[in-house]
Formats: structure tokens, sequence, C-alpha cells
């Protein structure tokens, strides 16, 4: 620019070059201001999708979490519970607790002498009343011949009504809940005598018919049998076979062919894999069917190549000089691998182990072919014992007629994603806490 | 990872000693249409007698069956649900395998057409549900491409609403049930589709063009759509309607609406009959399935008065009930 006689043309020309650079400067920060508020709206879109389903499913969920209850004087008759006054604990147990139900049915509700009224008064309350009251008397056989005041469980129809999920001015056809016992119901109401408390049943049972009754107990120790079995198959075997191939195996076509091959599995669709636990482990093994020990074995299979590949990208995040360091020190390839190489890829193995558990705990297809979908009272206590898992309980509830289902699905599904949100915390933690960074 | 190989071979014979214990729970496959009576007599069973808690599997009526035939022993299930009668080609893989068989019918579920308290209310005849539905109706002696697009269009009197029914996919009982009753029922009373060989299973194909939406397994979430959209129609089972009447109302069919007593007595057309299976060589060797059958027969479960009706289940006349208990109790050998 020096020296270089200034004229009116290059003046212009200068100028514009500057006004046209200046003006496409301009245009790319409004490409990149653009650019960011795309991501931005990326986000929002995400975080305003999760807020409507998180709020969905808490507000369907939240009222499962209370049930109400209803006090009833209970009338433990002699003469139906113990006829001959035995006292025999062995006669108690198999007494006649319905008829003296219902005795305290007719004596509680009037209008409940005809058939039609007896249902309503035997509908108001959960019909594991006799049970209760079964258990009431062989814990104390004194109270037969007394009357006592229990609150006791009301059924799903009038714990529905009591939240205010039933429209009480709908016309008698149109409501579950009919005149005789909505009147009866606003009776006890008066009289102090619904209450609504927290639903521990919820968390003390295994799946019911009964939607009062029903609780995810079962559900729970299923999926954490299920796990435990996956965890121990998986995770050896997946950081072996990891270890193997990123710190021993020769590089040839094999391993190759072997890296393509679990690449691929980790996206077959994990019906597949049901189907392979089927084939081999129930009808060639003849393991039993809805077991959590072949339910954990199929889980391993589906979760071995996400362990493998997490493992291998954790060890190849190793810097070389720690290998040659150990190396040139003497240590044997065992060694430096044992010592130095695995307990420094640790906190990513697990990373990416938890990360396949978690998906393991939501996966219900290939539990469907070895019998997992399965409608099971009792908790299991084993391995071998029938048993269904979160997932599962959650597609059973959502497929059930009551209404009451409803709002247990949605509970169930605040438990599940709780442990989810559970694992995958303790997997960030991990990550924060024990990362290197070289 | 010494101890992980230790813990894992305890594992793996823990497994192999659970295999080889004796099962000691009854156990029921088949239809999810019956699942939730099964279920309820299952737990009911538990409850009251000193057997464990029969476990009871939804795998659909094919798949039960097959499980059902497949053979004798503890690896195999006792008793498969149905919601339809067992076939023959089923029966013939069951005998081929030394299956012998009770057929126990527990009692009726009726397929109801619905919409919302709010929509229209539509009294349909078989005829008009199948041409409104079918992928091809006759017209003018030619068979043509489902032309109708409103209710109207198919006859005057019906409301003039876009024709828009939800209903199951090809997988599920019900769909196949409403194809074999409705449709093909529909079809075979159809003037002029006789001599267009539409009958039998050239009755079965629903339209494709989106007027027929298939809206998954789920039947509440049909439930929960129809309430979203007064002017569309679901098919689905009488239970859920049962549960549901504050939401939506079923159309009469035939001049029938779908009450409990009409399906009862069998006025109301488009019902199915439910069944469970049992086999005969587990009884006395996996202990509770006499007394399980007993209970299910039982008029305390599945009388007009049982638990079962509150669960939807629409019980057989009083006769056919009495003799069906004594030929379930008794044990009686199917034969087709």
């Amino acid at each position: 620019m020096t020296d270089i006689p200034a004229n009116d043309a290059t003046n212009d020309a200068e100028a514009r070059t500057r006004t046209r650079e200046a003006a496409l400067i301009r245009k790319r920060y409004r490409a990149e201001r653009r650019f960011r508020m795309y991501g931005l709206a990326a986000i929002l879109a995400a975080l305003g999708m999760l807020t409507v389903l998180l709020v969905s499913i808490v507000s369907a969920g939240l009222p499962a979490f209370t049930t109400t209850q209803i006090a009833l004087d209970l009338n433990f008759d002699a003469g139906d519970i113990d006829p001959g006054g035995s006292r025999d604990p062995a006669k108690l147990a198999s007494a006649n607790y319905r008829g003296a139900l219902l005795k305290s049915l007719r004596a509680e509700f009037p209008g409940s002498e005809t058939r039609q009224g007896r249902r309503d008064a035997l509908n108001m309350i959960s019909n594991n009343v006799p049970f209760v009251m079964r258990d009431m008397v062989l814990a104390d056989p004194f109270i037969i011949g007394t009357t006592q005041r229990v609150w006791v469980k009301s059924s799903a129809d009038i714990d529905q009504l009591a939240k205010g999920s039933i429209d009480r001015t709908l016309p008698e056809s149109d409501r579950r809940v009919d005149n005789r016992q909505l009147a009866w119901f606003e009776k006890l109401e008066r009289e102090e005598r619904i209450r609504t408390v927290f639903n521990s049943t919820f968390f003390t049972t295994a799946d019911s018919r009964e939607p009062e009754q029903a609780g995810i107990l079962g559900a729970v120790i299923g999926s954490a049998l299920t796990l435990i079995i996956t965890l121990l198959l998986s995770f050896p075997v997946g950081v072996m076979a990891a270890v193997y191939l990123e710190e021993f195996a020769p590089k040839n076509r094999w391993t190759d062919l072997i890296e393509v091959n679990i690449n691929n599995l980790a996206a077959v669709p994990s019906i597949v894999f049901g189907l392979l636990g089927l084939a081999v482990f129930l009808n060639f093994f003849g393991l039993p069917r809805s077991a959590p020990v072949v339910g954990g074995m199929v889980l391993a299979l589906m979760t071995l190549p996400t362990i493998i590949i997490a493992s291998r990208a954790a060890l190849k995040a190793v810097p070389p000089s720690i290998r040659e360091a150990a190396l040139g020190m003497g240590a044997s390839r065992l060694q430096t691998v044992t010592h130095h190489v695995l307990p420094l890829a640790m906190p990513g193995i697990l990373t990416g182990t938890i990360i396949g558990m978690a998906q393991a705990l939501g996966e219900t297809a290939p539990l469907l072919m070895i019998g997992m979908v399965a409608f099971i009272v009792d908790v299991p206590g084993g391995f071998t014992d029938p048993a269904t898992v979160l997932p599962v309980q959650i597609f059973l509830w959502a497929d059930a007629p009551e209404r009451a289902f409803v709002e247990r699905t949605s509970a169930a599904i605040m438990v599940l994603l709780t442990f989810l949100i559970m694992m995958n915390l303790f997997a960030v933690l991990l990550r924060k806490k024990f990362e290197r960074r070289w | 990872m010494k101890i992980k190989t230790l813990t894992l071979a305890a594992v793996v014979s823990v497994a192999m000693v659970g295999a080889a214990e004796a099962r000691d729970q009854i156990r029921i496959v088949g239809s999810s249409t019956v699942f939730p009576f099964s279920t309820a007599v299952a737990e009911q069973f538990g409850k009251s007698t000193n057997f464990s808690t029969p476990v009871v599997e939804s795998t659909g009526t094919g798949g039960g069956m097959k499980l059902f035939c497949a053979g004798i022993g503890e690896d195999h299930p006792d008793v498969t649900n149905a919601s339809r009668r067992m076939k023959k080609s089923e029966f013939e893989s069951c005998t081929k395998n030394g299956i012998d068989i009770t057929e126990v019918k527990v009692g009726f579920d009726g397929i109801v057409l619905a919409n919302s308290k709010s929509g229209a209310d539509l009294d349909l005849s078989l005829e008009q549900l199948f041409v409104a539905l079918a992928k091809e109706v006759p017209q003018d002696g030619k068979l043509v491409a489902n032309p109708y697009t409103n209710w109207s269009q198919i006859d005057p009197s019906l409301p003039n609403l876009k024709i828009e029914v939800l209903g199951p996919p090809p997988t599920s009982g019900t769909r196949d049930a409403f194809i074999e009753i409705a449709m093909e029922g529909g079809c075979k009373t159809l003037a002029g589709a006789k001599d267009l060989e539409l009958s039998g299973k050239a009755c079965h194909a629903i339209r494709e063009d989106g007027v027929f939406v298939e809206a998954g397994e789920n039947d509440n979430l049909i439930v929960q759509k129809l309430e979203a959209n007064p002017d569309a129609f679901g098919i689905f089972g009488f239970s859920f309607l049962d549960q549901n009447s504050d939401k939506v109302k079923g159309a009469s069919i035939a001049g029938t609406a779908p009450e409990f007593e009409a399906i009862a007595a069998g006025e109301y057309p488009v019902s199915r009959s439910l069944f469970f299976y049992v086999k005969q060589q587990h009884v006395g060797v996996i202990p509770g399935i006499k007394e399980f059958v007993t209970a299910f027969t039982s008029d305390s479960a599945w009388g007009p008065d049982g638990y079962l009706v509150d669960k939807g289940l629409i019980p057989l006349p009083d006769a056919d009930r009495a003799a069906m208990a004594k030929q379930a109790q008794g044990l009686q050998s199917l034969s087709m």
C-alpha cells in the first residue's frame, strides 16, 4: 500500500471491497446466530417433549400412591367362624369368613338384603377382606364373637370415586358406581369413615387382578434377579473379550471379521435374542420357563456387544505410553494389562456396563418368548421361580380393562424411570470421579 | 477373576438343579382375551387353597395351542386358553404327541363397535358393517374397490359422517373374531355377493385406504382415541365398553345394543365363545389341576353372580353351564 498514488478509482474500488467484505462478515455472523438458534430450538423442543411426557406420567401416576380405606364394623360371628367352639387353627383357617362378612355388610349397608344389594355392598370393599378377617382371627382367636371396627381397603371403583375420577353428577347408567353405592359412600363420608392413606400395598405385593391389591414388588425383585444374572454373565465375558481383542489378538482378517460381527450384533433387534433363548435355553437345555435365570441369560447375550464395544473404547483410550512404560520396566503383557491398563480403563468399562444394564432393565421383547410376560402373584424367591420384570408389568397393566390400572401403569413407569435415572446417574458419577485425562 | 469364574459355575449349576426340580404350580398359556378371567381364577385359587398360584401367560390363542400341543411333561403347559374353538389341525398335532384334551367352554365375549358418548348413535346391520369396512364390495354386478367414505352413502338413514373405524391389528384374536363373525356374517346375506363368489375367506379382506385404522393391540388406547375424536368408531371387547361406560357407547348391530343380557342370550350377533383346554396326562402329576378346573367351573366364579362377571365375562346359560361343569370336572376327552 506504500508509495502508490491514490486516485479516485482505486479508492472507490477499495471502499466497495470493504463494504462487500463487511456485508460478507455480517452474513457469516448471521448464519452463525441462525445456526445457534436452530440448535437451541432443537434442545428446547426435546426438553418440551420430555416435560410433556414426565408431566403426563406423573400426573396420571401420583394418585396410585394413595388408596382409600373404609372403617367397617366387622362382626366376627362365632356361628360362621367357629361353630364348634374348638378354636382349632386348621379349622379357623378355612372357616366361612365370607358368611361373617356378609352379615357385617347387612348391618352396615341398609338395603343390601336383596341379591343386587348384596353385590353392591360386596363391591364397596376389596375382595381380600375375608382373608384379612382370617388373618386377624388366626393372630388373635379371642376376637371371635366380637365386633371390631377395622379400616379395610375399598374396592378400586370406590377408590376412583373418592379420588374424583368418577363424576358423581353423571346419570347412573354411565357410572361404574350406582346410586345405592353412592348414597352409602356419601353417608360413610359424612361419618368420617373414609380415609385416604399411603398405598403401601403397591410396594409390598406382586401382581393381582384387583387393582387395589396389585403391587410392583414381584416385578422389582424379578428385575433384580434377572439383572444379577445378566451382570454376572455379561460383565466378565464382555471385559475378557474386549481385553483379548484390544490387547492380545493379532490384527488379521479373523479379528476384523469378529469385530464387524460384534458391531452388527449390537444392532440386532432384541426379539431375535428371545427366539434364540427359546430355542437354546428352553428347548435344548430344558431350563424352566418364566425363570429369571433364563431371562438373565438372554439379556446377557443382548448386552454383551454393548459392553464389549464400550470396554474396547475405554481400553483404546489408555495411552500407549502407559503400556510401553510398564513393558519397559520389565512387566509381562499380562501384568501390564491387569496392573495398569485395566484399572485405568475401568471407569469407562463400568459406565458402558451400567448403560448396558439400564438397557436390559427396560427390555420386554426377548422376555416374551421365554414366558416372562405372565401373571405371577407370588413374589419370586429365587433364580428359577417364575417371575416377571418391571417393563412387562407395565405392559400387562396398560392392557388391563379396569380403570384403576391406568394410574398404576403410570406409577410403575415412575418407579422404572427412577431406577433408570439412578443407574445412569451412578454411571455419570463414576465417570466424573475416576475419569483421567491425558 | 477366579471368584467370578466360581460364581459363574455356581449360577449355571443352580440353573441346572432348578430345571431338574419338580414343578408344583399349574402353568397356563393362551389367549389374551381369556387372560383376565384365567388370572382372576388363578389368584382366587392360590389364595383360597394350599396349592401354589398358577402362572398365567398371555401368548395369544395360536401361540398357546402350539406350546400346549408340543408334548407331555413338566416343560409343557397344563392348560391353554382360547378365544375360539381348537382347530382340527391343532387337535391333530396334539393327538400326534399323545395328548388327551378336555375342552371347557367358559362363556361369551362380545365384540363392540363403539364411539364417544358425545358422538352420533348408530344402528347398523351386519351387511352395512361389511359394506363400510370391506376392501371390495359388489356394485352393479361387479366387484369394485370400496367407494364409500360416508355412512350416509351406504344408507340414507345413517348419519352423514365420515367412516372412520379404529380396530385391532391382524395379530389380534379380537380382529380374527370380528372378521369371522361380523364381516363373514354380513357378506353371507349381502345382496349380490353370492354371484360374485364373495363368501367365506373372500369376505375377510378389510379396506386399506385409511378408513380402517389399525390402532394397536391396546384397547385402552382405542378408548382414549375415541374420546378425543367423537366422529370415530372403535372395535374392542365388551369388557372395555363395560369399564368405560362413562366415556364410550356401543353401536347397535342388527337392532341389538351390546348389553350384558343381550350378549348372554345370544341376541347380539357379534359375540364369540371362550374356551380353555386341559391336558389330561398332567392331572395328578402337577398338583391342583383338577381343583383348578373345579374352581373355574364353580358358580361362585363363572355363574351369573360370580366374580368373573365383574371382570366382564358373559356367562353361559344355566343349563349349558351345569352340563359343561359336569363334563369339565369329569375330565371328558375331546374328540374331533
